[in-house]
């Protein structure tokens, strides 16, 4: 006696946290069977196998016919087929948009392309999550990225906005969107010790300082992106570089300040010249599409891994960049200041982010 | 009387892409009442279009506002080829028609396609402005008010509660139609669903007429069902009970209304019957010998063959010392009294070492159900006439069985659909009378004029009528009708329970008066309807009586099955439980005639086992009253099914109940017994541990000395059961408790040794679940509000053509536990709750299909309270003996020889008072140290639950979140503006108060596929589908301002599928009740529980006595 035909349907959708997490995780119903009789499951509520897989089967159903939904929110929220209450909705939505930081780390700054979405196999070998689950996590990165690539405004409140996220998790999906949009290099081997979390704070910030959200509340431009303008303003900085006399007074204001105060005074006085250069280029390179994705690669080379083959404490780091921000104000001939500290604070919040003693 | 409707077309959303090349949608609705269409604007390019239409008035007929639903087409433009039909949206306008009800519907409904399902939904705003006409609802019926629940609606008081409406509408089935062959199959489907709205419209009109003929104003207990016939046709049959209610200002109100749990009657049986029944006295009726001639050369035109049977009343055990009476032997060609009698005896006892003590115990067993001629030649054959004088009938109470009969005779049939009553209202049960016939289905001629079907039910309900009667019963109450269909066969079938009611609520305040007051005098309210309402003497059916156990006055029967739900009024003790009893028979395939007699030979069969089924599983419980059975028997092509079920509590008023015995055939066989008696111990193991399980722990000591101290001449004797034998010899105790009334169940062969280990199979439900198929749960009453209503569905394959009924029983049964126990588990998370009100349908789509769905809610309750509130019941009824004989001897045994008939509450009080004294004490203390245990389980079970997955605790939380968040805007989805709307087949909702119906849900719908596969399946089609009529039914309750459904059933759920050609369709029929609740804790008010198990208005004076 085989069931064909085996549903149950509640007037409030019934819904099992364990068996959601299964389904997310990408097993099939039957390892996802095997997985709940694993738990224990069985001993606790002295039922049977077939109930169970009865009953794993039901869920998987109900989840499926939820993600059509799950794709766009707000109408989970605004659909009559499913009565679910709202926190149980909230969850569902938290649940199916949730990703692994490993995953997300391996596609930061990959197109959200048909390509990519082809690699995603040798992506599951090394992250050890289930390729369905990495296309859905994929899958969630693209479709976030489409709806929110032409609107503007602050990108987070966009996300949060269009999928109900919870605001640490719409910001994490901005970072991704604006890695996706800025495509910066974050696969050498060089920023493997970078992690998720890092990248995406870093992306935090340089939006936080950069973008056109961040100057006015009223944006006019998508914040995926950071504002040309701005970009092509950083050319101006050159001068901090180029111009003997300013690097020079720049020095020996920093060092002014710093003397007695950081432990690698020593060292920082002799590489100021070295790491200014850096700093500087590192902005110049910013407008040239081809020389962005380099941004990572040259913080860590040219300032990171001096300071850390010097021993430099986190702290040191900070003062010498706070510092070295303000010290212009006091620079005769430099008329850039607020374009200098704006563009500093970006750069110092992710430097501090990214530096690992 | 005309009336004007309005409609306006708001807007729409998540419309489906109907443009594959823009990815967009240029819809437009046409919105269509009768035979008037109006169009909006194309709004285009959108899938969330804003029409804004203006307001379409329809003026049309009252007649035609009742009978059509407003149909409105979502459609997607196109300008060179045909407008494509996105879905559709039927209104039933007629909540709009009456003035308590809703005033407007407006809201997002879902569009509903017959292929595509649910595809977007739309906002739509309807209104109704009926000409101010004070003759308005002459004409047609506009304001008489239907309701689905099957009491007095909560905010309602019935002045009178008139009786029976019936009413039948047939047509031609669309799908049969030659037009059907060159339409689409979503015009087919539409088609259908549009007629069927028409004439469920037109019947409730119907119904409407008649009840303002019998000058009521409401049906309670509405009940439409369709038959599809197939070729010969589309039934639309719906039944109910007309009544006058009037609305309730307040709760307050509601108590003086129903205030009279203390008016029964209770004097001594009726023992006159003032109205010579004709019918039962004889020993066959020319009638019943037409209905019971089995043989094929019927000369009836279309109809073959009918049997009918009438189920077991009261089950009866046997008293007389003729032995055993078993009639059971519908191949006997000729209906003499005598052969069968002989026939079965020997059957039955065949091979049996049984003394012949226990021989006479064999009889109930066997009796419990007895085939409808059963009665009759019982009747015959213990020579009971029904004129029999009773000989202390006084004369108030002939005024008064006058008066009820009167007040009944003057209808056809004296039915009511209702199983909760007033209080009061019922006085007497008598037991379950039902009635099946098989009929040959024939093309309806005449559409206007469905004489054979009207026919056909009329036969049964007459003799449903009888049957009552027979009991010594005036009226049915808890009346339902069926039909099973297969092919051109249709199984009949009519069932309830035969009642003597109170005549106060059937007449115009005629009787009240000084009748009322001397009814008052003496009422036990808790027992009162257990007595029996026929004469002692002049039993039915052999039954075996006793004095009842609460207030020793009158006699009950041992066994007592109902079709009712339990009255509130009702003493239980303990818990209750789901029983099912069930049971296929294999039929060989046949044509026409041959098949039905084929089935009407099979159905005694079916109908007795069930009852040996549902007896021998109640016992096993130790239980001794059965409320709600509805037995369901389903033809199929090669089979038969059939399903009872019940919920089980132990009633203080009837005697304990005896264990089951097991007597096997070969008495010298050393292993055979060895087997015998472990299976015995099995047995008794499994009752003491079902009374441990359900709470069962009726007072000890009075069982001890109930046979002695009741004076009573004719005690039960073992050797002189039978009670024609008025000798008034022997009174010999009876106290061989617990074995007394034992079952004996003999295993002669291996298919009862089956029975057995069927019997012991039935795993309990796991702990913390209780379940009942009534409405509420005996000994539970703290509910929370927490409730979870639900349908599943299975639809399984029975492996092998060779099946034996063995096999197939067996197949049957695992399918049912197997459902149940995977409800258990999917519905962990609630624990501690009750399932209740769980309802089965049986059915046989193809050959080797079986389909069960299952609806039902689980609610929840406070686990800590339910022992102290199921201590209530029983202190109480020990209070309330104990409170006015305080001075009564403490020595029970003193009085015991005393035959005194005239003093029989006396040592009656005195058990009670000797219960009390000597339980109550230690009964308090195992309470207080069980609650103790329960909470420290509990939290264990939490502290478990959390530790090993967190999500397990979230589950348990947010649903009880739900309730609480519902009025205030909840964070993250805060632009979700769905409103909750609770379903529930209860008529009530725990912890709230219903605080205005809205309207009657009646909806049909039919769905289907030609792409199966990629729907997910059987599964996946059907779990849609369900979905889908859920969220059409929230909707529409949501549109009419409720929220909430109660009193949900679905009634039909018709599955067929065709995976060769990857086709499945589905049609679903539900109804129920819409209305807004109010929660108890947001009234800012005593909270009024809407039913308690226990109600208590009299005698609650002074504390327990000890």
């Amino acid at each position: 006696m085989t069931s064909d035909l085996d549903i149950f349907v509640g007037n409030t959708t019934l819904i099992d946290e364990e068996v959601y997490q299964l389904w997310l995780d990408g097993y099939t119903v039957s390892e996802a069977v095997s997985r709940r009789l694993r738990g224990g499951l069985l001993e606790r509520s002295g039922t049977s196998v077939s109930v169970l897989q009865s009953d794993t089967r039901d869920h998987f159903r109900t989840f499926q016919m939820l993600e059509r939904l799950l794709h766009s929110p707000p109408r989970l929220c605004q659909q009559l087929l499913f009565q679910i209450p709202p926190p149980r909705q909230a969850a569902l939505i938290q649940g199916y948009y949730a990703f692994e930081p490993a995953l997300a780390r391996e596609l930061l700054g990959k197109k959200l392309s048909k390509g990519t979405k082809k690699e995603l196999d040798e992506v599951s070998a090394r992250t050890g999550l289930s390729l369905r689950a990495c296309r859905r996590q994929f899958d969630n990165f693209k479709r976030v990225f489409k709806a929110v690539e032409e609107l503007k405004g602050p990108l987070a409140e966009l996300i949060q906005q269009h999928f109900l996220l919870p605001p640490p998790l719409a910001r994490d999906y901005a970072a991704i969107v604006f890695f996706a949009n800025s495509r910066f290099e974050t696969g050498k081997r060089r920023l493997q010790f970078l992690s998720f979390g890092d990248l995406a704070a870093c992306a935090q910030h340089m939006m936080g300082h950069w973008t056109q959200g961040a100057m006015t509340p009223e944006a006019a431009e998508p914040d995926g992106d950071v504002p040309r303008s701005f970009l092509q303003d950083l050319k101006e900085l050159k001068v901090l570089v180029s111009d003997k006399d300013l690097l020079d007074q720049h020095k020996s204001l920093v060092c002014s300040a710093l003397r007695g105060k950081i432990s690698v005074y020593n060292e920082m006085e002799t590489n100021f010249k070295a790491l200014s250069r850096a700093l500087v280029n590192v902005g110049l390179k910013l407008p040239h599409p081809r020389d962005v994705r380099d941004f990572f690669v040259d913080l860590v080379e040219k300032v990171l891994d001096p300071c850390r083959s010097d021993h430099w404490s986190l702290g040191d780091l900070r003062l010498f960049l706070g510092s070295y921000t303000t010290a212009p104000r006091a620079l005769g001939g430099f008329r850039h200041q607020l374009l200098w500290e704006r563009y500093m604070a970006g750069i110092s919040a992710c430097l501090l982010r990214m530096y690992h003693e | 009387m005309p009336g004007k409707l309005k409609v306006k077309i708001v807007a729409g959303r998540h419309l489906p892409v109907m443009d594959r090349a823009s990815d967009l949608t240029d819809a437009f609705v046409e919105v269509k009442f009768g035979n008037t269409t109006f169009k909006t604007d194309v709004y285009p390019k959108s899938l969330n279009p804003q029409w804004n239409s203006e307001w379409f008035k329809f003026e049309v007929d009252d007649e035609e506002l009742q009978d059509e639903p407003l149909q409105i087409t979502v459609l997607d433009h196109d300008t060179y080829s045909a407008n494509d039909a996105i879905g559709k949206v039927y209104i039933d306008i007629d909540p709009l028609l009456y003035s308590e009800a809703a005033t407007v519907i407006s809201g997002w409904f879902p569009i509903y396609d017959t292929i595509h399902g649910i595809r977007g939904e739309i906002n739509v705003v309807v209104k109704v402005d009926l000409f101010n006409d004070l003759n308005r609802f002459r004409q047609s019926s506009c304001g008489v008010k239907f309701f689905c629940t099957t009491s007095i609606p909560k905010c309602y008081r019935a002045v009178i509660i008139h009786g029976f409406v019936e009413e039948l509408v047939v047509n031609e089935d669309p799908e049969y139609q030659w037009i059907d062959r060159i339409r689409t199959p979503r015009a087919s489907n539409e088609a259908r669903q549009r007629l069927i709205s028409l004439m469920s419209g037109e019947l409730q009109r119907k119904i409407g007429l008649k009840v303002l003929e019998m000058r009521g104003n409401a049906v309670v207990g509405y009940l439409q069902c369709f038959d599809l016939e197939g070729e010969s046709g589309l039934v639309v049959r719906a039944i109910g009970t007309v009544c006058t209610l009037d609305k309730l200002s307040n709760t307050s109100a509601f108590l003086p209304a129903c205030n009279s749990p203390s008016k029964e009657m209770k004097e001594i049986p009726f023992n006159e019957d003032p109205n010579p029944n004709t019918h039962s006295s004889g020993p066959s009726t020319p009638l019943k010998n037409q209905t019971y001639s089995f043989s094929p050369s019927k000369s009836y035109s279309r109809q073959s063959s009918s049997s009918d049977t009438d189920l077991s009343l009261t089950p009866k055990t046997a008293p007389s010392p003729q032995g055993p009476r078993i009639f059971l032997f519908p191949s006997s060609p000729t209906l003499s009294c005598d052969s069968p009698h002989l026939k079965k005896s020997c059957l039955l006892l065949s091979g049996s070492a049984l003394n012949p003590l226990h021989s006479s115990h064999v009889s109930p067993v066997v009796l419990r159900k007895s085939v409808s001629f059963t009665e009759e030649l019982l009747l015959a054959a213990s020579g009971m006439g029904s004129g029999s004088a009773g000989k202390e009938g006084g004369p108030f109470k002939t005024l008064l069985r006058q008066q009820t009969q009167s007040a009944l005779e003057q209808r056809e049939f004296p039915f009511f659909t209702l199983t909760t009553f007033p209080p009061g209202f019922l006085v007497h049960v008598g037991g379950v009378v039902s009635a099946r016939s098989v009929k040959l289905l024939d093309r309806i001629h005449n559409p206007d004029e469905p004489e054979t079907r009207d026919a056909w039910w009329a036969e049964i309900r007459q003799e449903i009528k009888s049957h009552a009667k027979a009991l010594g019963c005036h009226a049915v109450v808890g009346y339902s009708e069926s039909t099973s269909i297969c092919e051109e066969v249709c199984i009949l079938s009519a069932s309830g329970t035969a009642a003597v009611l109170n005549p106060r609520f059937l007449q115009d305040g005629t009787v009240e008066g000084c009748l009322e007051q001397r009814i008052e005098e003496a009422s036990p309210p808790g027992c009162g309807f257990c007595h029996i309402p026929y004469d002692e003497l002049n039993m039915p059916f052999p039954a075996h009586l006793t004095y009842c156990y609460n207030c020793r006055k009158q006699k009950v029967p041992d066994v007592l099955f109902t079709t009712i739900d339990l009255p509130v009024e009702a003493i239980v003790i303990g818990k209750g439980c789901l029983i099912q009893a069930r049971l296929c028979r294999l039929k060989k395939k046949a044509q026409a005639e041959a098949n039905a007699t084929s089935i009407s030979n099979l159905l005694p069969f079916m109908e007795y086992e069930v009852h040996t089924q549902l007896m021998n599983k109640l016992k096993l419980r130790g239980m001794n009253a059965l409320f709600g059975l509805r037995i369901q028997i389903t033809v199929g092509e090669n089979m038969l099914m059939g399903l009872a079920s019940a919920t089980g509590v132990y009633l203080a008023a009837l005697p304990t109940p005896g264990g089951i015995q097991i007597a096997g055939k070969t008495p010298n066989d050393g292993t055979y017994e060895q087997h015998i008696s472990h299976m015995q111990k099995k047995i008794n193991d499994t009752i003491a541990k079902n009374k441990e399980l359900y709470e069962i722990n009726p007072p000890e000591l009075p069982e001890e000395i109930i046979g002695s101290p009741i004076p009573e001449p004719r005690q039960r004797s073992r050797l002189l059961r039978s009670q024609s034998e008025s000798s008034d010899e022997v009174t010999e105790l009876d106290l061989s408790h617990g074995k007394k009334d034992a079952f004996v169940l003999e295993i002669d062969d291996t298919d009862a040794m089956e029975d057995v280990h069927s019997l012991l199979t039935d795993a309990p439900p796991p702990s913390g679940f209780y379940s009942c198929n009534t409405e509420i749960m005996p000994g539970i009453s703290n509910w929370t509000p927490e409730i979870q209503m639900f349908t599943a569905v299975r639809v399984s394959r029975l492996g092998n053509i060779n099946l034996t009924n063995q096999t197939l029983n067996k197949n049957f049964n695992d399918l049912c536990e197997n459902l149940l126990k995977s409800l258990y588990f999917k519905l962990r998370s609630m624990v501690p709750c009750c399932l209740c009100h769980v309802n089965f349908t049986v059915a046989l789509p193809e050959d080797e299909l079986v389909q069960i769905a299952v609806t039902a809610v689980a609610i929840t309750f406070d686990k800590n309270q339910t022992l102290q509130a199921n201590k209530a019941p029983t202190e109480k009824s020990q209070q309330r003996a104990s409170t006015d004989n305080e001075e009564q001897l403490q020595f029970p045994l003193e009085l015991c020889p005393d035959p005194l008939a005239s003093q029989p509450s006396l040592p009656a009080k005195e058990v009670l008072e000797g219960a009390t004294s000597q339980t109550g004490i230690p009964a308090a203390q195992r309470d207080r140290c069980n609650s103790w245990i329960e909470l420290i389980k509990l939290k264990a079970q939490t502290i478990r639950r959390g530790s090993i997955k967190t999500t397990a605790s979230l589950d348990k939380t947010s649903p009880l979140a739900e309730g609480y968040l519902r009025h205030r805007s909840v964070p993250s989805c805060t632009n979700s503006t769905v409103s909750v709307v609770k379903m529930t087949p209860l008529s009530f909702l725990p912890g709230a108060k219903i605080t205005k119906y809205l309207g009657i849900i009646n909806m049909f719908f039919i769905r289907e596929t030609t792409s199966l596969r990629e729907e997910g399946g059987v599964s996946g089609f059907l779990h849609a589908f369900i979905a889908e009529v859920f969220a059409m039914v929230r909707a529409h309750v949501a549109a009419l301002g409720g929220n909430a459904v109660v009193s949900y059933i679905m009634k039909q759920c018709v599955f067929m599928e065709n995976p060769n050609k990857n086709q499945a369709q589905c049609l679903i029929n539900v109804s129920g009740d819409a209305v807004i609740f109010v929660r108890e804790s947001e009234l800012e008010m005593l909270p009024v529980q809407p039913s308690t198990v226990v109600s208590q208005p009299t005698s609650s004076g002074g504390d327990v006595t000890t």
